[in-house]
């Protein structure tokens, strides 16, 4: 197990490496610099974007420019934001809680739809509930969040006026971030109203979000479901006498939520990708929202240092995962 | 851990009642802001988001009278100006007080060494703050300020002396726009002390209207209002900025009542608008100009009887129906018709194909040519779609045999292959910054005294009657004498044809109807000193 463990830490350095060669790479591809995007129809006299471009390292050949990051990344510096002039870091962290938040409320949602409808649509295989629900997957997986996102708010929030339209929680509050998690410190804030707010305020986004991991985990489940409902142990258990309740929840769920665990894990991946779209929508102050504002300000320091953050998650995620399932499965150990 | 509190407060919040708990408190203005302003100094950043969070908290020495371009008191009560119009003196109030925090507490009302300091932090590199928040004060340079500022001295707490190195009336407007706005020196040396002086553009101390109390990245400002701010005190007591980027979700948070103003609309959404019952729609030209220039240093484009063809075979009013919808006026003069010394007696080129196509002939080419025509790949304030623009121009130009091809590149190349003069026909345009002519004049159509082109003179047009004009008028003290000069200008200008002008767009803020008291300003900005909500 840890000769597993050490190769699998060993292969990250390479995909960091891929990962910032990447992300420069991509952002150079793009024309404009951080300084010549600041001006607009006003321009600037080419002496002084001389200037600025220098006193910023612009001008250096790309490789130096490339290896003066890695070096400083190697030192855990990811710089400072050219447009704010704050510390990459600080940015990350005092936006990453929102996103947490709602991608931790998503997945929630997704499960807790999700396991029932696949399992029900599993035993109830070829029932018009298991062909409405398997057609209504498809739907919500190859939903495009913007759209989706907008006609909840239309229908929701402005036509029913149930849910608020968007942000973390009303602007009659003002609650001190201090674990940056909007319900947890309305909850310290000692004010019902505030939490209710909070918690209003997160309803549709988590939904949002949330529709293509409960697609997915509710189409793996059926899968699953049905593999292990076809195995001996199950005929078994059946021909014990137990309950159809116990033999469904208690033997066939358990063991074909091996696979669902997987998937859910490699969701993280959909939910920061979706996430970006979906705080865009919903003015939802996470990282997301800050890597798109960084692409359109050039802001290099910032999208390189946020991506190498966001991938760096799905890289632990996903050794987190295989981790676990080299404890389950000793087999993958090999 | 954190996963386990997230699922338990998700899980007893469950059991809360639906809804929003947008409770109203009295007097708080929440106003959907279009973004997050890069930080609380309006002298580092450039961009209108910025200006209007600082808005609130800093005061200049002079400031714009609300809801007009013309330039009033600020911190300076008075002022004198030299006759040779070099020498400006400034006598400041004397009550106008400094805003206070939890780590600062001002000893002294805002004073000559404030003016001083705040000039000389944009102005020399040996200031301490000159390099403070990344420095690079573009405003200050693109206003010219480190060529016509000679020296500025105190000559009591209250007198503040500017000697210009030439003769400049300009200048005055400005003092008011935001770069110049006024810091406090004593916060700034408190600072220094501490070792944080970044902070003074992050935890911001003024004079205005308003107090900073807090700013959370792409959620929201807030502000209190200020007891012993020197003007007329704020009616609202919060003032919320939600920042809410996408047009639609600002509209829908209008319409549910999250907020009471929503600037920035798009204009598919005004019939929708103007037909809600809960919200009024103010309206204000805009100071701006959607164009498109010809590029005079090119063939066939250095004839004028060229210019004057295709600016009559374009359909203005096809455009302005099209691709305005409603939110824009058609333009005949570089400047809107909101700004003074505007020439109403210029006659627009009439649309007639005919009449171009015969133009066209007496200049040689009465078979047309082929040119490339640009169009930005981005939304501006005076041009919303700058490609539909072109493709029915494109149509118009095609009716005299005139074969355009849409040319269009990355934002920042296009602006700079544009400068370069690389284009033949290109879009652009301009936004106005203080209310002066002078502000559209020189930096569009001016050229030095070779006789070369400013940068953003995109149709590299040099014309010396017309140069004569301008470069007087910013001498003169006295503004209708001004003005005739930029109407002179203006004649020629239309007569030489460099430019063809498109529209001036109509800025839209819708709001709730319980709002009263804003003044929408020609200069774009949003000011709430006199705002009310019932």
């Amino acid at each position: 197990m840890f000769r597993f463990l050490l190769r699998r830490i060993a292969l990250i350095i390479p995909t960091f490496i891929g990962v910032t060669f990447l992300s420069f790479v991509l952002i150079h591809l793009v024309p404009g610099d951080p300084i010549e995007v600041r001006f607009g129809e006003r321009g600037i006299k080419p002496e002084r974007l001389a200037e600025l471009r220098h006193a910023a390292g612009l001008d250096r050949p790309l490789w130096e420019q490339f290896l003066a990051y890695e070096n400083q990344v190697a030192h855990f510096n990811l710089g400072e934001s050219v447009t704010t002039h704050n510390p990459v870091w600080q940015e990350f962290l005092t936006l990453f809680p929102a996103t947490v938040e709602l991608s931790l409320c998503a997945i929630l949602f997704a499960i807790i739809v999700g396991l029932p409808l696949g399992v029900i649509a599993a035993v109830k295989r070829g029932s018009p509930f298991d062909y409405g629900l398997m057609g209504l997957s498809v739907t919500g997986a190859s939903m495009p969040i913007f759209w989706w996102g907008l006609m909840m708010i239309l229908i929701f929030s402005v036509g029913l006026g149930w849910t608020p339209v968007s942000g973390r929680i009303s602007d009659a509050f003002y609650i001190e971030p201090w674990t940056g998690f909007m319900l947890i410190d309305a909850w310290f804030s000692d004010d019902a109203g505030a939490v209710q707010s909070a918690f209003s305020h997160l309803i549709l986004p988590t939904i949002v979000l949330g529709t293509i991991p409960l697609a997915t985990v509710a189409r793996m489940t059926r899968s699953s479901m049905l593999e292990v409902l076809g195995e001996d142990f199950i005929r078994t258990a059946r021909a014990k006498g137990l309950s159809g309740f116990r033999v469904v929840v208690i033997h066939a769920l358990r063991n074909a939520l091996i696979p669902v665990v997987t998937v859910i894990g490699l969701q993280v991946g959909t939910l920061l990708g979706g996430a970006i779209l979906t705080e865009t929508i919903f003015s939802w102050p996470g990282v997301g929202h800050w890597l798109i504002e960084s692409i359109q300000r050039r802001d290099y320091p910032v999208l390189q240092g946020g991506t190498l953050l966001v991938a760096t998650l799905a890289i632990v995620v996903n050794l987190g995962v295989d981790l676990t399932y080299g404890v389950l499965n000793p087999r993958i150990r090999r | 851990m954190k996963k386990s509190i997230v699922a338990a407060a998700c899980a007893v919040a469950l059991g809360l009642t639906l809804g929003a708990a947008a409770t109203a408190q009295a007097k708080t203005l929440v106003y959907c802001s279009e973004g997050s302003p890069e930080n609380f100094n309006p002298m580092i950043n450039t961009t209108g988001t910025t200006f209007d969070a600082n808005r609130p908290i800093y005061n200049r020495l002079l400031e714009f009278k609300l809801g007009t371009t013309e330039v009033g008191p600020g911190l300076a009560e008075s002022w004198e100006i030299s006759p040779d119009a070099k020498v400006f003196t400034f006598h400041l109030r004397k009550n106008a007080n400094w805003h206070s925090s939890k780590t600062f507490k001002p000893s002294r009302p805002a004073n000559a060494d404030d003016v001083i300091f705040s000039f000389e932090r944009q102005w020399k590199d040996t200031n301490p703050y000159h390099k403070v928040s990344g420095g690079g004060y573009d405003y200050f340079g693109d206003m010219d300020m480190p060529a016509l500022l000679q020296s500025i001295e105190k000559v009591d707490d209250y007198t503040v002396k500017i000697t210009l190195k030439e003769p400049n009336t300009p200048f005055l407007a400005d003092l008011a726009m935001d770069f110049a706005s006024i810091q406090s020196k004593e916060y700034a040396d408190a600072l220094l002390k501490s070792g944080h002086p970044e902070q003074i553009d992050q935890e911001p101390i003024g004079t205005g209207p308003f107090e900073f109390v807090a700013y959370q990245k792409d959620t929201s400002i807030r502000f209190k209002k200020f007891d012993g701010y020197w003007g007329p005190k704020a009616k609202i007591d919060t003032l919320v900025f939600a920042i809410t980027k996408d047009p639609a979700v600002r509209l829908a948070k209008l319409n549910a009542g999250e907020c009471q103003m929503a600037p920035y609309p798009t204009p598919a959404d005004l019939p929708s608008i103007k037909a809600n019952a809960k919200l009024q729609l103010l309206s204000q030209s805009g100071l701006n100009i959607g164009y498109l220039a010809f590029n005079n240093l090119k063939k066939p484009f250095d004839d004028v009887r060229v210019r004057r063809a295709l600016s009559m075979a374009i359909d203005k009013k096809a455009i302005l129906e099209a691709v305005y919808q409603g939110a824009g006026q058609p333009a005949k003069n570089l400047i809107p018709p909101t700004l003074w010394g505007y020439n109403n007696s210029v006659v627009d080129y009439p649309y007639d194909p005919a009449a171009a196509k015969k133009l066209l002939a007496e200049a040689g080419l009465p078979d047309g040519f082929e040119t490339d025509l640009w169009a930005m790949p981005v939304q501006r304030p005076y041009n919303p779609d700058a490609k539909r623009i072109g493709e029915l121009m494109q149509a118009d130009l095609a009716k005299i045999g005139v074969k355009a091809k849409i040319v269009s590149y990355e934002w920042g190349e296009y602006r700079k292959r544009a400068q370069n003069a690389e284009g033949q026909m290109v879009q652009l345009g301009w936004t106005g910054d203080n209310g002066d002519p002078d502000n559209f004049f020189v930096p569009l159509a001016g050229c030095n005294s070779e006789g070369k082109p400013a940068g953003n003179n995109i149709a590299k047009w040099c014309n010396k009657e017309f140069q004569d004009a301008v470069n007087k008028a910013a001498t003169l003290p006295n503004q209708a004498d001004r003005a005739k000069l930029y109407e002179q200008a203006q004649a020629i200008m239309h007569d030489q044809a460099p430019f063809y002008f498109i529209a001036h767009s109509v800025v839209y803020l819708p709001m709730a109807k319980n709002v009263s008291g804003f003044k929408m300003s020609p200069l774009g900005d949003h000011r709430f000193d006199e705002v009310d909500v019932q």
